[in-house]
């Protein structure tokens, strides 16, 4: 197969720097977001994604000029997610130069919009982010619920019919975040990667609990990933872009 | 100063094109708009593309961007059409229940078949990510860029063209299919040679210093 596998370095922005926390808790700073961004996009990162984790109107202010800095320094694919709940929001992110939109928690709250803005805006720039968390019994069959709220509040809804509905409603690619695994660094949870890329026909990231990049490669191959997201190990310096796709190469997956 | 318009139909994401310009040659004059007389005016033009085709092709045909196509591509200055602004060149498309065209060049757009499988995998749509471009043909605007370079491509419909002549270069996902037109001074490309780091920008400054002759 001649696509490569993508290797997404995720920046969580909150009002204009990058943080790092585990498990959304003790953030870390790790630097200016256009900084950041155009040392991974030196290094061969196939796309950024942005993730704002600001909740005031100041912080987002500063969002679009961030996007808009970063879109004029760095060229390769920006998705945006974060606060993105209206058509409004999304035109709004796509003229300050990102690519693709991250929609979580509307699309939960209004699934309809997905739809919308997918076509809208076409499917190719609708992600619809996935924050799923392990739910079943030990030793019973796996199943796995969205969470909002930062990992903090159940919805009831389980995340394959989940992903399974927002594909049906035009996502274009499915944005997965284990809650048990982010921050943790033991690799993402593989059940629930394997079980909704199989589900779906549109691309999966894999995100939430890169430690090493054995994990990296454990997401494609075990896990079914298109794409594998990872912050910490790329934000504080302990493997670069190129080290990741050179040990990818070596277990046989094709990157650029 | 050189002059780039780049045809703003009210779709999508513009600004990419106009900044990886800018970036590759800063003493160039990129003009987002909408506007026919600078259009007509511009050295250069781009119909870039972002989005669904239905609302896509009804949007050019309600602002005259076909007239103002069919006029560059008459005058020989150097055009270039990308993703969307390729596939509404074309005649049709399957997309929103199949949709009526521009024309421009004859083919077909049509969709990826869902369920594909290669070599074990089972191949996602949209199309999305880096891919390889073979080079069917020497042309301008592949000076620089080594035959099978990846570049980003993010697409659910692709284009069947039936001018084989026309073809300039081609992918494989699952099939064969035609990511790049030469047609005189008209080029056209499925990827974002400005989200396509440095292949795409050698492309964008190839293009920038084309003359509109092969």
């Amino acid at each position: 197969m001649a696509l490569a596998k993508r290797i997404i370095p995720c920046l969580d922005v909150e009002n204009g720097r990058v943080v790092k926390g585990v498990q959304f808790l003790d953030i870390r700073d790790a630097g200016d977001p256009v900084e950041v961004a155009k040392r991974y996009n030196e290094q061969g990162a196939d796309e950024i994604t942005f993730l704002d984790i600001t909740a005031t109107h100041e912080g987002r202010d500063t969002m679009v000029h961030t996007v808009e800095k970063m879109a004029s320094e760095v060229f390769i694919p920006l998705t945006v997610g974060g606060g993105i709940r209206s058509c409004e929001d999304i035109r709004t992110m796509l003229n300050a130069g990102a690519d693709k939109v991250s929609i979580n928690s509307a699309a939960i709250y209004n699934p309809d919009f997905v739809r919308e803005a997918a076509e809208r805006f076409g499917s190719q720039c609708i992600v619809v982010a996935i924050d799923a968390k392990q739910v079943s019994a030990a030793g019973a069959e796996k199943r796995w619920e969205i969470f909002t709220h930062g990992g903090r509040k159940s919805t009831g809804i389980d995340a394959l019919q989940w992903a399974i509905k927002m594909a049906e409603y035009g996502a274009g690619e499915i944005l997965l975040t284990s809650m048990d695994q982010d921050g943790v660094k033991n690799g993402y949870d593989l059940g629930v990667t394997k079980a909704i890329s199989d589900a779906v026909n549109i691309p999966i990231i894999a995100s939430g609990g890169v430690g090493n990049l054995q994990h990296l490669v454990d997401g494609v191959k075990l896990g079914g990933a298109d794409a594998v997201l990872a912050a910490s190990i790329f934000h504080f310096g302990e493997y670069s872009i190129e080290q990741a796709k050179e040990f990818m190469r070596q277990q046989g997956i094709e990157v650029r | 100063m050189s002059t780039v318009a780049v045809i703003d139909y009210g779709m999508g994401n513009l600004h990419s094109v106009a900044k990886a310009l800018e970036h590759v040659q800063p003493n160039v004059k990129v003009l987002v708009t909408a506007d026919p007389q600078i259009i007509a005016d511009a050295d250069r033009v781009i119909l870039p593309g972002v989005g669904a085709i239905r609302d896509c092709v009804a949007q050019m045909l309600a602002q005259g961007v076909d007239v103002e196509v069919a006029d560059t591509l008459r005058s020989g200055k150097p055009f270039l059409g990308i993703c969307v602004g390729y596939q509404a060149l074309m005649d049709s498309s399957e997309e929103n229940g199949g949709s009526q065209c521009l024309g421009v060049y004859p083919g077909e757009v049509k969709q990826f078949a869902q369920g594909m499988v290669e070599d074990g995998g089972r191949l996602k749509v949209p199309h999305m990510g880096w891919n390889r471009v073979s080079q069917t043909i020497d042309h301008p605007l592949w000076q620089g860029i080594a035959d099978n370079s990846r570049f980003y491509f993010v697409h659910s419909y692709y284009v069947a063209a039936k001018n084989t002549a026309q073809v300039a270069g081609t992918c494989h996902y699952g099939i064969d299919f035609d990511v790049a037109l030469s047609d005189k001074n008209g080029f056209c490309v499925q990827f974002h040679p400005e989200k396509s780091h440095t292949a795409g920008l050698q492309l964008l400054t190839n293009f920038l210093n084309w003359d509109g002759k092969l």
